[in-house]
């Protein structure tokens, strides 16, 4: 695995950099896009939320505090649902490729979750500079980011490919994660506080959704410098870990297969 | 291996499983095969073959024959169901047509991704783009996207990439066939300097004089089998043979569905004839065969009742309705033949000893020698076939009689 990267590193970065690139191809603007949308993405989260909604969290009196809780969840989230989604389609939309080229396709989605974790990075250092102006950078906590990345990554990256190879076989997959991940970030803590919630729904949620405890500590990190306590992390390592063997043994076993399906 | 061989396939097959619906292989999965509701079909199998270094090799066979799938399979792109193949070094392919090329993105970056694909170190593929560039001759539209480009520049694109650094073995279907003129010469001229420095060149074209001047060998595929493997010249004749072949068979089949069979039946029905077919000596269903060809008629019979004696007799005539051949299997055999009731299926085997044009064969099931003493059915026409040239010398006339001719002496 490690060899086949190494061998193909630069078709992967080339790819992750023309797929981040391309999607503001044929724009005057170009790569300017890339900050020009996040920027706008956080100035819309914070100043309308918090100053013309005025949108307050109960716990943290902050005029900004309802804008920086939204935009560390809903970035975490898109990082999330991007990787899951695109990952599932990533087979069917390079048909072309894989039946015409001969090179090993798990490639393919390696490069999706590189290039939805440079889109994050863009963003979250752009969100970085607002905290720091604004003065609300936390403090060594963010560290704690790179373990909880890590982590959603490969659960998100290991489900997609599981769910994208049966997704060549059967086209209702991706249909299905579509509506399964609206549903999904309505029921993780993104847009509302857990502090709203009743004790049972709080702990239905941490006990059922593995990206629920995740954005909490986002959260906690972000919003009161807290670092997390590790040990509540255990079992959405280990499903990330099942999360990328299962990926990876559907993959192994049905690679040639889908060659032929598609 | 041998290091002068560069491919080898053994016992070479590729099996698709088409399932009726999702559902069915949904079924499949679940049940872990129990229900196995698919069809196999295999695309190709049961081939062998050897290519040495700086051979090269055309591959022809109609659309379906399974060429591109054993190109699919040398090049690593699909993987054999059956059998091995090992090769020898580089394989660059150009599969079909535009190698897979984005259609957003610009002739440079399908170019650079081709060559990262190919697991090229930048610095090398830096290098490689201005002859790429060159060589395509795609001035002013490298920076346009691949999608605004015609079959015949993704083409040029695309042979240019692949053939950026010479492989060992090359690999192209049909590809030729769309860049103009011009173009298919400059690519036929790499080719032939690849050749002269070593490169296994592996080629399907429908184009015959292409296969004639690339190629010193040749392979014939058809439904998935491997019928010829010999000098382009001969696999190109048996193909052409094979193809008119087919057309004739095809018109026949068109003129009896049109005007249907224009038939006489007659007899008191003991016994009746429920289908005829002839049958080439492969034992496929053929209509049309190359004088002197084996041919075998199948006739199938419904028996009603206990008959102690049944004779089955063909007659063939000509187009204008000229008796040619008739016999009986009670003349054949010299047997009675006692049947019980059901099907029945009797064969009779015919060397083709004809002139070309088209014969029909009636059928007839009756008692003893001849249909006068008790007649059970009788079909006029019951099927058509053609005769048509073979590799004989030519004649006229409806009988091909054996033939030699000599001088004797010369009186002065």
């Amino acid at each position: 695995m490690l060899n086949v990267i190494l061998r193909y590193r630069g078709f992967i970065l080339g790819m992750v950099n023309r797929e981040v690139r391309g999607r503001y191809s044929g724009s005057v603007f170009g790569s300017a896009w890339a900050i020009l949308n996040p920027l706008a993405m956080i100035a819309v989260y914070t100043l309308v939320f918090s100053q013309v909604m005025q949108a307050r969290l109960p716990d943290i009196d902050d005029s900004l505090a309802y804008g920086i809780f939204l935009c560390t969840g809903i970035f975490a989230w898109t990082l999330f649902a991007e990787t899951l989604t695109r990952t599932v389609t990533i087979f069917v939309d390079n048909a072309n490729l894989i039946k015409k080229s001969n090179f090993p396709r798990i490639v393919l989605p390696l490069i999706v979750s590189l290039t939805s974790l440079v889109n994050y990075a863009i963003i979250m250092g752009l969100f970085g500079l607002f905290l720091v102006i604004t003065g609300r950078m936390p403090g060594w906590s963010v560290l704690a980011f790179i373990p909880l990345l890590a982590i959603q990554i490969m659960f998100a990256a290991g489900l997609g490919i599981f769910l994208g190879v049966l997704n060549v076989f059967f086209r209702d997959v991706q249909q299905v994660t579509s509506i399964v991940v609206q549903f999904w970030f309505w029921l993780t803590p993104i847009v509302y506080p857990v502090v709203i919630l009743p004790e049972y729904a709080v702990s239905l949620l941490t006990t059922f959704n593995p990206m629920a405890e995740i954005m909490l500590a986002y959260q906690d990190i972000v919003l009161r410098g807290e670092w997390p306590v590790w040990s509540l992390f255990l079992d959405q390592a280990l499903l990330a870990g099942a999360s990328v063997v299962i990926g990876w043994w559907s993959f192994r076993k049905l690679v040639w297969e889908m060659v032929d399906e598609l | 291996m041998n290091s002068d061989l560069v491919i080898s396939a053994v016992n070479l097959g590729k099996r698709y499983k088409r399932y009726d619906s999702r559902i069915t292989r949904l079924a499949d999965w679940l049940t872990g095969g129990r229900i196995c509701r698919y069809t196999e079909e295999w695309a190709l199998r049961g081939l062998n073959f050897q290519l040495r270094r700086g051979e090269s090799l055309g591959v022809v066979g109609q659309n379906g024959a399974g060429k591109s799938t054993l190109l699919k399979m040398l090049s690593g792109t699909v993987r054999p169901t059956e059998g091995t193949v090992a090769v020898n070094g580089r394989i660059a392919a150009i599969l079909e047509l535009g190698m897979g090329f984005h259609p957003d993105y610009s002739g440079y970056q399908n170019a650079i991704m081709a060559c990262q694909l190919q697991g090229w170190a930048s610095d090398e593929i830096e290098q490689l783009i201005p002859q790429i560039e060159a060589f395509a001759e795609l001035q002013g539209y490298m920076g346009q996207p691949v999608r605004t480009y015609s079959s015949g520049m993704q083409m040029r694109l695309a042979f240019s990439v692949v053939t950026a650094k010479r492989p060992n073995v090359l690999i192209v279907d049909e590809a030729l066939s769309v860049g103009d003129l011009y173009f298919s010469h400059k690519c036929v001229s790499r080719i032939r300097d690849f050749k002269q420095e070593g490169t296994t060149l592996l080629f399907v074209s429908h184009d015959p004089g292409a296969v004639k001047t690339l190629c010193d060998r040749a392979l014939l595929i058809d439904k998935g089998v491997l019928l010829r493997d010999d000098t382009p010249d001969a696999v190109l004749d048996y193909y052409n043979a094979m193809i008119a072949k087919r057309e004739a068979d095809a018109e026949i089949r068109q003129v009896e569905t049109t005007h249907g069979h224009r038939e006489t039946r007659s007899g008191n029905r003991r016994a009746s004839i429920e289908d005829v077919e002839s049958l080439d000596s492969r034992g496929h269903e053929s209509r049309s065969f190359r004088v002197g060809e084996m041919a075998t008629l199948r006739i199938a019979v419904a028996v009603h009742d206990v008959l102690e004696d049944l004779t089955v007799g063909i007659l063939l005539r000509d187009r204008l309705g000229n008796d040619v051949f008739g016999t009986n299997s009670y003349h054949v055999t010299e047997e009675i033949n006692a049947v019980e009731p059901g099907r029945h299926i009797f064969e009779f085997d015919l060397g083709l000893e004809l002139g070309y044009g088209s014969y029909s064969v009636t059928v007839a099931l009756h008692k003893r020698e001849h249909h006068l003493e008790e007649n059970y059915d009788w079909w006029d026409s019951a099927l058509v076939f053609q005769v048509f040239p073979g590799s004989e010398k030519t004649f006229v006339g409806t009988a091909a009689l054996q033939v030699a001719f000599r001088k004797v002496t010369t009186h002065g």
